[in-house]
């Protein structure tokens, strides 16, 4: 161990690397090793995932805290820059793993945009669908692990018995648990299966009762709200000028859902309220993410009955952009052009630019898209809610105790694939 | 080893040799390190939840300190930041250790041949069993460490001794 001493001062720092890189980062005193450094991560059971923070800590009281990212960058947006628009969807699953259908839908509705695609109606209500049930799936394993992280276990059990509930109907669509890429340019990949809707039924039938089951495990619990009141307080204004959206942003009492604010797949036709929190503690994104999952289900029951109603089919019909059903391909010389087409060099989209938002269940995911002319994009960015709420943690650990960290970290509900993509 | 009329109380003899009972021991409470990189890590959770239930394999403690775990599941892309991370967390473990690469990212890179992915985790570290699948069914987990203990079961009193790279 190697101590290096600051010139000019006394006191030693514990730490082992070369000190003067950190001395804008943190206080004079962790220089002078009156303050304590100390590394968090990124193999630490509480980070949820690979996420390194540097803590400079006075006792046990925070001081500085920088969060350290990219130990999971994987360089997907410039491996969808050498695929075909419809190969990169299957790259979008794998940023937020948690909730792979809202990747799949905010760059399948970019690539929709740049091209002018239209979406039928039956496939907008199919989406709605996939969407809030990704955001129950998102929600679930944040209450388990953040209920377990502050020491509950029993929550973290009941939360995935649910979620895999969910994970059976994705299959039921998809074919795949996790990784759907169900969502695609011009509409879904396929119909909804008929085992999908009586399974969504039953689920929904028995769901807002196990969400009071949660609640009656944690919402008055005393240790839990020991722990997570008072806790991480954001201000609305604080909220905003670090960018934090979803949850965290409306725990701060600020009203900006996108699925209200600017409405998609058609979410101004369906009837749910946006909760929002008071104090802007850990508590109340606690309280936040527990009604959003009542809200979904409103929304999913909605959606079910607009399933019998919504005109057109599960996909566009524009062959230029989506391939033909199998059964077409017998029939029609077409067809197999198109099919042929679309599978060995995709379709062209123009060179301009185009930004799309959505309300993914961690905050406003977008995705920049910039066409080339031809059939591989120049530049794909996602705004990721993760990151921006990563980046807020220093300002919202500030002055807490190092254990209050770990409610922190859960609370903001970070994924690292997310935010380093 | 036979199975003994516990339960009646009559407890019989049972002879074996070292070897068999050493093994049937560490296959019995294979201690994973509590350690997760990307989406497979959300499908080991899955197994080890209420629906899979990895305690039936003696599992359900995961160790978050690699001194004390047994098993290293290295569950999702390895990047080259984090690299060095997984390979100081393998020398830390104690021996006997035991490593299964879950998924297509840690087994051979996957779907990501580009700069920021490790090609496989065993550039780094000696793997035991590869799972397959992007990202492994909880149940093909399982399979992968039932075939992990079938491994250990046959290691020999030689192997013991060697310590692996």
């Amino acid at each position: 161990m190697t101590m290096m001493t600051h010139p000019g001062a006394e006191a030693t720092s514990s730490w082992e690397g070369n000190i003067e890189e950190l001395r804008n980062l943190v206080s004079d005193r962790a220089l002078s090793g009156e303050t304590l450094l100390l590394n968090m991560g990124p193999h630490h059971p509480s980070t949820h995932g690979v996420l390194r923070v540097l803590l400079e800590l006075d006792g046990e009281e925070i001081v500085t805290c920088l969060p350290d990212v990219g130990y999971l960058h994987t360089g997907i947006e410039k491996n969808i820059e050498s695929k075909t628009y419809e190969k990169g969807v299957t790259l979008t699953d794998r940023m937020d793993y948690l909730a792979p259908m809202s990747n799949n839908a905010v760059f399948s509705m970019a690539v929709e945009k740049l091209a002018g695609l239209d979406v039928p109606e039956r496939a907008q209500v199919i989406r709605v669908i996939c969407l809030e049930l990704t955001r129950l799936n998102s929600h679930l394993v944040w209450l388990g692990t953040h209920a377990l992280d502050l020491g509950a276990m029993s929550v973290f059990l009941y939360a995935f018995r649910e979620r895999e509930v969910i994970l059976d109907m994705f299959e039921m669509l998809s074919g795949q648990r996790m990784m759907t890429s169900y969502i695609r340019p011009g509409g879904v990949w396929r119909d909804l299966t008929p085992e999908f809707l009586p399974a969504l039924e039953d689920f929904l039938g028995y769901f807002p009762a196990r969400v009071s089951d949660y609640e009656s495990l944690l919402t008055n619990n005393p240790i839990f709200k020991d722990r997570t009141q008072g806790i991480g307080i954001v201000e609305p204004e604080d909220a905003l000028a670090w960018g934090m959206s979803g949850p965290c942003l409306r725990g701060s009492g600020v009203n900006w859902d996108i699925r209200k604010a600017m409405p998609y797949s058609g979410y101004e036709q369906y009837d749910f309220d946006v909760p929002l929190g008071e104090h802007g503690d850990v508590y109340d994104r606690y309280l936040v993410r527990i009604e959003e999952m009542r809200q979904s289900v409103r929304i999913l029951k909605q959606a079910i009955k607009r399933l019998e109603s919504a005109g057109g089919g599960f996909r566009s019909d524009n062959r230029k952009f989506v391939p033909p059903p199998r059964a077409e391909l017998g029939r029609s010389m077409e067809a197999v052009i198109h099919h042929f087409k679309l599978w060995t060099e995709g379709y062209t989209l123009p060179d301009e630019e185009v930004y799309v938002g959505i309300e993914s269940p961690r905050g406003e995911i977008g995705c920049y898209l910039h066409g080339t002319g031809g059939n591989k994009p120049r530049r794909v960015r996602f705004k990721t809610p993760s990151f921006m709420h990563i980046s807020s943690l220093g300002m919202v650990s500030q002055g807490h105790m190092i254990a209050d960290l770990v409610a922190i970290i859960g609370s903001i509900d970070i994924v690292l694939g997310d935010s380093d993509r | 080893m036979g199975v003994v009329g516990s339960k009646l109380g009559n407890l019989g003899v049972v002879t074996t040799t070292l070897e068999t009972a050493v093994n049937w021991g560490r296959t019995g409470a294979m201690w994973p390190l509590l350690f997760g990189l990307a989406c497979c890590a959300i499908e080991m959770m899955s197994t080890q939840a209420s629906d899979y239930d990895l305690s039936r394999f003696g599992m359900e403690l995961n160790r978050a300190s690699p001194r004390q775990s047994d098993l290293l599941i290295v569950a999702g892309r390895l990047t080259r930041k984090m690299a060095p991370v997984v390979r100081q967390l393998y020398d830390q473990m104690a021996s006997p250790k035991y490593v299964i690469s879950m998924g297509d990212c840690a087994s051979c890179g996957g779907v990501y041949n580009n700069y920021a992915i490790v090609q496989g985790v065993d550039e780094i570290i000696p793997v035991d069993v590869y799972v397959a699948g992007c990202p492994p069914r909880p149940e093909q987990l399982i399979h992968g460490i039932l075939t992990l203990h079938e491994k250990v079961k046959g290691e020999r009193f030689a192997d013991w001794l060697t310590e692996k790279a």
